[in-house]
């Protein structure tokens, strides 16, 4: 039980890390185009892995309800598909309205 | 043969729609299951074409070379997260970001799919717009390095293309 405490934790830890680098790279990054570099990979990835984290406590914790587990893995499969989607949409509308890409050099906005 | 595929089609439909209903209701009485499944038979001969489409031929070949691609892709999403990570917290920000264009031989609508959004979750790239009848791919890179190996290696395109068989 201790190691699936510090796996989960591990797991927890990473998601909220990635989660919080998205978070400072939306606030850092100078214009639009790169703050969904930030957002829309960190996001995937962080969210992921929490729920990994939460799926593999659960499956030890409460062994009797396994659908609990298998509707998380659903969950992940399906941020996983819908993030980079969701994200080139973003980036295609940004593009058709002709919004600028922020040059090296320039000023953020 | 025709009727085959359209058979083998409302089929696997149904099957993948079955498992989806009892993993989401998690209720395993008689009444939920048949009305599940004939929910699910009747979704699969009305719209079984939105899933399975075309040639069935050499799908399951396809389907397990996915399978081989996924996990390499799952491990191109942590290095990216990394990059990613690392441009943020640098105290200068080494970011240079650029829109390159390139063509790629793929056609096929899932293809393209596939690569679209490999490309968004790998280091430093976000596909913008694919022109499906070209094949062409407008990309914002984040600095130079990402840019340079779609332009220059090609290592995702030559996978993808292995998998969907569209050398």
């Amino acid at each position: 039980m201790v190691i699936v405490n510090i796996v989960v934790t591990a797991l927890l830890g990473a998601g909220v890390f990635f989660t919080l680098v998205g978070s400072i790279g939306l606030l850092r990054f100078p214009d639009f185009y790169t703050r969904l570099h930030a957002t829309g990979k960190c996001d995937t990835l962080g969210g992921g892995l929490i729920i990994l984290g939460a799926m593999i406590y659960h499956f030890f914790q409460y062994p009797e309800t396994l659908l609990v587990p298998a509707k998380l893995a659903f969950l992940i499969l399906f941020i996983f598909i819908a993030n980079p989607t969701a994200t080139h949409a973003i980036m295609k509308a940004a593009y058709k309205t002709g919004v600028e890409p922020w040059r090296m050099g320039e000023e953020r906005r | 043969m025709r009727l085959g595929e359209r058979a083998f089609g409302i089929l696997l439909t149904f099957c993948i729609m079955a498992v989806f209903w009892v993993l989401l209701s998690g209720i395993f009485d008689t009444f939920h299951l048949i009305s599940g499944l004939v929910c699910c038979a009747i979704v699969a001969i009305i719209s079984h074409d939105l899933l399975v489409k075309g040639k069935s031929a050499k799908k399951l070949l396809k389907s397990l070379r996915l399978a081989i691609y996924i996990p390499w892709e799952l491990w191109q999403i942590v290095l990216a997260n990394i990059d990613v990570a690392y441009r943020v917290l640098h105290p200068r920000m080494p970011i240079d970001p650029l829109i390159i264009e390139f063509e790629t031989t793929l056609r096929g609508e899932f293809s393209l799919l596939t690569l679209a959004n490999s490309i968004t979750l790998t280091p430093g790239t976000i596909t913008i717009l694919v022109e499906p009848e070209r094949g062409k791919f407008w990309v914002h890179a984040i600095a130079k390095e990402p840019a340079d190996a779609l332009l220059v290696d090609q290592t995702m395109q030559r996978k993808v293309a292995h998998v969907f068989m569209e050398t």
